[in-house]
């Protein structure tokens, strides 16, 4: 990678990831301001199928939510493993936000 | 007392949450300073299902009953002192009947010791399974997504269901006569919106503040600082941190409708769906906001949220670590060999076959808490190798990690001609996790009344 490569994260105010109910997780992306947010929101960056792949869930069961006055993307999905079962190692899904927040983002500085 | 006021006469109702979650914990200025602002209720949840199925399965607590007695005892004397009512949801951490029943028996022994006599409610929101088995025969109950139709077994595997009040059986509690209510399982906004609704407030503003203020101070820039404080009227609501030195920010507000909520734009309550897209967050000065245009779709079916837990198997846990350079070198390959020895060494010590037990292998230090998702690399420095093996009861799942213990003590790499031992946390290295739970239940049930499937009791519990 360039030495320059900025991750989501660098461009974030913070990417979080917790359970909302049992049977799904949501990620919550607050870019630190508008400029940013135009290139994250971007569907050439982040997508359906972006999500699909990071976390290995079902393309038609993601719901995204772009919200521009506030600079955030949403995501939710179903969890893929049921909370608190023999194969979650992430009860409350708090640290499911790191693959999204480690991918480089375009940037033209 | 002035929970008898009602109808729309009041221009404002004010509510103050000192925490997210009863038995957290807030200083004792939060409550000297959320008096000040003078509330006509103090709201505050007690539940979640958010730390996983064990507390609805087996109606125990997270909190310890100390912290409970610590933070209810300053709610309790601060309702008694200002005269107004106390509203605890989801009592217990799962809101089971069990929950309520401890909630209360700690709550009466503070009375006592405190000389107050505060009129109590119980609210049990705990379901028979035979009464929904009825309700799932005549086509009342419905999935939510993820999950599908739902089969009457599995609510008769259930260790306990229960259901999510609204506002409503709140309502019914403090018309009653009650000062203070504690409820079973309700949604985490019924609790704050109760005594707004009860006098008349409109129900827009209601419920999103509900909301906002749901989990204390997280709606703030501060959220270590607990209180939370919001001011609902006729055509918004006004929102504040009871901390002087912490602040709302239209962000702050607006942004909490994004926590733990799949949708940022509507949730739903028993009664109908709050709907945000047309509200407005804007700042009074530096530590007010002002949220306007909230919107509240009533519905004409009432549907009850249920959550159920059922035993998933019991559990034995043994835990390693691993330190030797060759190990780490390539964890992939090693833990994988080991996988394979370990489903050997069980059919031959114990005659299992692969159906009769399962088991969970992690590499704290690795890719534990990801696993296939981890997008790190490198080797890392030491190894916490967790097993965890389930079977249909503790003592199989425990001879099945005793028969184990042998490999994860002394597992080769491929290139060793050699046994390495491996460093144990503890001996005996196994530990029982007794019962483990799961959540099966997705589901709502059309209710004929908001209060029918709840039962109101005033009083203590009998045997508290």
């Amino acid at each position: 990678m360039p030495e320059n490569t900025l991750t989501l994260a660098d461009v974030c105010h913070e990417v979080r990831s917790k359970n909302a109910g049992p049977f799904w997780v949501t990620i919550d992306i607050f870019v630190k301001d508008g400029e940013m947010f135009e290139v994250v929101a971007d569907e050439s960056f982040l997508n359906e199928r972006t999500v699909a792949d990071l976390y290995r869930v079902d393309l038609a069961t993601i719901r995204m939510f772009r919200l521009p006055d506030l600079n955030v993307v949403k995501i939710s999905f179903p969890r893929p493993v049921p909370q608190g079962s023999l194969h979650d190692r992430d009860i409350h899904a708090g640290q499911h936000h790191v693959p999204l927040a480690v991918l480089p983002v375009p940037h033209g500085r | 007392m002035s929970t008898t006021t009602t109808g729309s006469t009041r221009e404002s109702v004010r509510v103050f949450v000192p925490i997210g979650m009863l038995g957290g914990g807030f200083a004792e200025s939060v409550v000297e300073r959320g008096l000040e602002l003078g509330p006509d209720v103090i709201a505050v949840d007690g539940g979640s299902t958010d730390s996983g199925p064990h507390y609805l399965g087996s109606a125990t607590a997270k909190s310890p009953a100390a912290s409970i007695a610590r933070d209810l005892r300053l709610l309790l004397r601060a309702a008694a002192r200002a005269d107004i009512p106390l509203i605890v949801g989801s009592c217990g951490t799962s809101g089971t009947d069990a929950g309520v029943d401890w909630v209360a028996g700690i709550a009466a022994a503070i009375m006592a010791e405190e000389g107050l006599d505060l009129p109590v409610a119980r609210i049990y929101s705990e379901q028979r399974a035979e009464d929904l088995r009825r309700h799932l025969a005549a086509g009342r109950i419905h999935p939510l997504p993820p999950l599908g139709e739902l089969a009457p077994e599995t609510l008769d595997s259930c260790t306990h269901i229960v259901g999510l009040m609204g506002h409503e059986p709140i309502v019914e509690a403090l018309e009653n006569g009650a000062q203070v209510v504690l409820a079973g399982r309700a949604t985490d906004t019924a609790v704050a919106a109760a005594v707004p609704l009860l006098r008349g407030m409109p129900a827009g503003p209601t419920w999103h503040a509900g909301k906002i203020v749901e989990c204390g101070a997280q709606a703030t820039t501060n959220p270590r600082t607990g209180g939370i404080f919001a001011t609902i009227d006729h055509a918004g609501f006004t929102i504040e941190a009871v901390d002087p030195d912490t602040a709302c920010t239209p962000t702050s507000v607006a942004a909490h409708m994004l926590y733990e909520n799949a949708d940022p734009f509507l949730l739903t309550e028993p009664d109908g769906v709050l709907d945000v897209r047309n509200a407005t967050y804007r700042a009074l000065d530096d530590r007010r906001v002002r949220v306007e245009g909230s919107e509240f779709h009533h519905v004409d079916q009432h549907t009850i949220k249920l959550e159920g837990a059922r035993i998933a198997g019991y559990q034995t846990v043994s835990f390693v670590g691993v330190r030797e350079p060759l190990v780490l070198a390539d964890p992939e390959q090693w833990v994988e060999v080991l996988r394979k020895y370990l489903f050997l060494r069980v059919e031959q010590a114990l005659g299992m076959t692969e159906e009769q037990f399962d088991f969970d292998l992690r590499l704290y230090g690795h890719n534990a808490v990801l696993g296939e998702l981890d997008p790190g690399r490198g080797a890392p420095r030491e190894l916490g190798v967790m097993l965890i093996v389930s079977a249909a009861d503790q003592e199989t799942a425990t001879a099945v990690a005793k028969a184990m213990n042998p490999y994860l003590l002394h597992m080769p790499t491929p290139d060793m001609d050699y046994l390495p031992s491996f460093a144990f946390a503890t001996s005996p290295s196994e530990l029982e996790r007794g019962a483990a739970y799961e959540f099966v239940l997705n589901h709502v049930v059309d209710s004929p009344t908001p209060t029918a499937l709840f039962r109101i009791e005033n009083g203590a519990p009998a045997h508290a």
